[in-house]
């Protein structure tokens, strides 16, 4: 079976080099600042206690008032899972940093969500629509489209 | 004397007859070697994850099967896996292993299908094609007699399966389970030692096992590059825990390994599909859940092997009687995201056989 890593036993440590950035470690979910994400994510896969090398998906979710991005990471070598949330408030210009230099499985999946939800990945070098066509006005899984 | 050359920009597709779908490629060509790739795509974007937001739980079952569309029975059972692991529901063994046998069946369907496409890319016009067709149709006449439909089946819902397989179903499936494995034989005489397909497939559009990790390609594609990973066995669910059966990896990762792992996992759903024969237990094979059902507010994410790779689902519940968010993690479009490497350098001749063993799915890769 696939074990999910303790969020706790995660935060401890990579406290040893993020004292910020760490919000919550609830049992199953890692809650990080999503300035530090990037950072994060590299210590993640570089680390050989978690080498977690293989990101499953991205997933962005709109809560009206903030958006949500859940990050589904695996390890193929030590067969463990980790789930990391991070939120941007806001729904004018939501940004992150792209995860593409760490998993350039990111590719096609920030693109989709660019084109799906509106959050824009800083670093993403083809950030471009990729299920609607260039020209189309809005985003069409964020709640409020067209009126919602 | 000096001939100045220059590359040219040509597009293949939206309507090409090797793309199965409306897939579109932008290449440009120096002579005859690809020098840059851009896909495109979208085409068939219905947007699957927007519809599910406003249909109940038991609807969405029906939205699945219209994603991968020569896989519908594994997109079923990969979404309710997701809905029992969100609302904690029980499914009755019976249930579980009819599930297992209908998944196991699609996949051999799907599998015949990418196989039979794949040689029809390489110009083996008609022949093989027909030959898998043949062997498919009498799957989907099982899947008939499952649930009255034969592609957009609808098979399973949250909790088990919507019936039990009617009497006259046993007979007609143990007699695939007899003469699939002599057709097998017979499908592997004919191409294995084929030299054209050799030298076609055989060291052509190679995905080292790095890069087919970095850029999270599952199932058949990551397994043919030699990383053993299968979800059936890493991660079992439904009764996969208690079947034996090998994983088959390639060594290459070329096109050739793509197309014998997929021949090769066909023997082994043999392998379950027999063990499931015996094994498979009395009783209902569904636990009541009520049409309308409001799971607890949370959230979950569940995959399964997939015939293309590991298909998830994620979602999230508000308490409501729909998912607040349904995110599909699709794996014939991940595993597009290598292609782009995979294409660069070869010849153009090269493209639909590198692109053919990807087995990707735009019903899937658009939703």
């Amino acid at each position: 079976m696939t074990i999910a890593l303790k969020a706790s036993d995660v935060a401890k440590a990579l406290r040893g080099f993020f004292t910020d950035g760490i919000l919550r470690d609830n049992l199953d979910e890692l809650w990080i600042d999503s300035n530090y994400l990037f950072d994060l994510c590299k210590l993640l896969k570089e680390n050989n206690e978690f080498y977690l090398n293989y990101l499953v998906a991205i997933t962005g979710v709109d809560y009206i008032d903030r958006f949500q991005l859940i990050y589904h990471l695996k390890s193929l070598q030590h067969n463990h899972s980790l789930v990391i949330k991070t939120e941007l408030i806001g729904r004018d210009s939501p940004s992150i940093s792209s995860v593409m230099n760490i998993w350039p499985a990111a590719d096609l999946q920030e693109r989709e969500i660019w084109d799906l939800m509106g959050i824009h990945f800083a670093g993403h070098p083809n950030l471009k629509r990729i299920m609607t066509w260039e020209g189309f006005e809005g985003h069409p899984l964020r709640r409020d489209h067209l009126g919602g | 004397m000096n001939i100045r050359t220059e590359p040219i920009t040509i597009n293949l597709g939206p309507q090409h007859p090797s793309t199965h779908g409306v897939f579109r490629l932008r290449v440009t060509l120096d002579g005859e070697v690809i020098v840059d790739v851009e896909p495109i795509f979208g085409y068939l974007h219905r947007g699957t994850e927007k519809l599910a937001e406003e249909r109940s739980y038991t609807q969405i079952v029906t939205l699945t099967d219209r994603m991968d569309y020569v896989s519908s029975m594994l997109n079923n059972q990969a979404y309710v896996i997701a809905v029992e692991k969100l609302a904690g529901l029980d499914v009755p063994d019976r249930g579980k292993f009819l599930r297992v046998i209908a998944g196991e069946l699609q996949r051999i369907v799907s599998h015949l299908v990418a196989t039979g496409f794949f040689l029809q890319d390489l110009g083996a016009f008609g022949t093989p094609l027909m030959y898998c067709f043949r062997e498919r149709e009498k799957i989907l006449e099982l899947f008939e007699m499952l649930c009255g439909a034969r592609v957009t089946v609808s098979y399973m819902r949250p909790g088990g399966v919507f019936q039990d397989a009617p009497d006259d179903f046993w007979p007609s499936f143990r007699a695939i389970l007899d003469s699939l494995p002599y057709f097998m034989d017979e499908i592997e005489r004919l191409l294995e030692e084929n030299e054209i397909l050799l030298i076609r497939t055989k060291g052509i559009g190679i995905l080292t096992p790095q890069s087919a990790i970095d850029n999270a390609t599952s199932g058949p594609v990551l397994r043919a590059s030699g990383i053993p990973w299968d979800l059936r066995k890493s991660n079992p669910y439904d009764v996969y825990g208690d079947l034996n059966f090998d994983i088959p990896i390639g060594t290459n990762g070329d096109s050739y390994d793509r197309f014998l792992v997929r021949i090769l996992e066909i023997r082994e759903s043999l392998r379950i599909l027999e063990q499931c024969w015996t094994l498979i237990p009395s009783g209902p094979v569904r636990s009541k859940v009520p049409y309308f059902f409001r799971p607890p507010v949370g959230d979950c994410y569940a995959s399964i092997e997939s015939s293309k790779g590991e298909l998830g689902f994620y979602l999230v519940s508000d308490g409501g009687i729909s998912p607040y968010r349904c995110k599909v993690r699709s794996p014939s479009l991940i595993n597009l995201t290598p292609l782009r490497e995979m294409l660069l350098g070869w010849k153009i001749a090269d493209l639909m056989v590198i692109f053919g063993s990807l087995d990707v799915n735009m019903g899937e890769v658009d939703r």
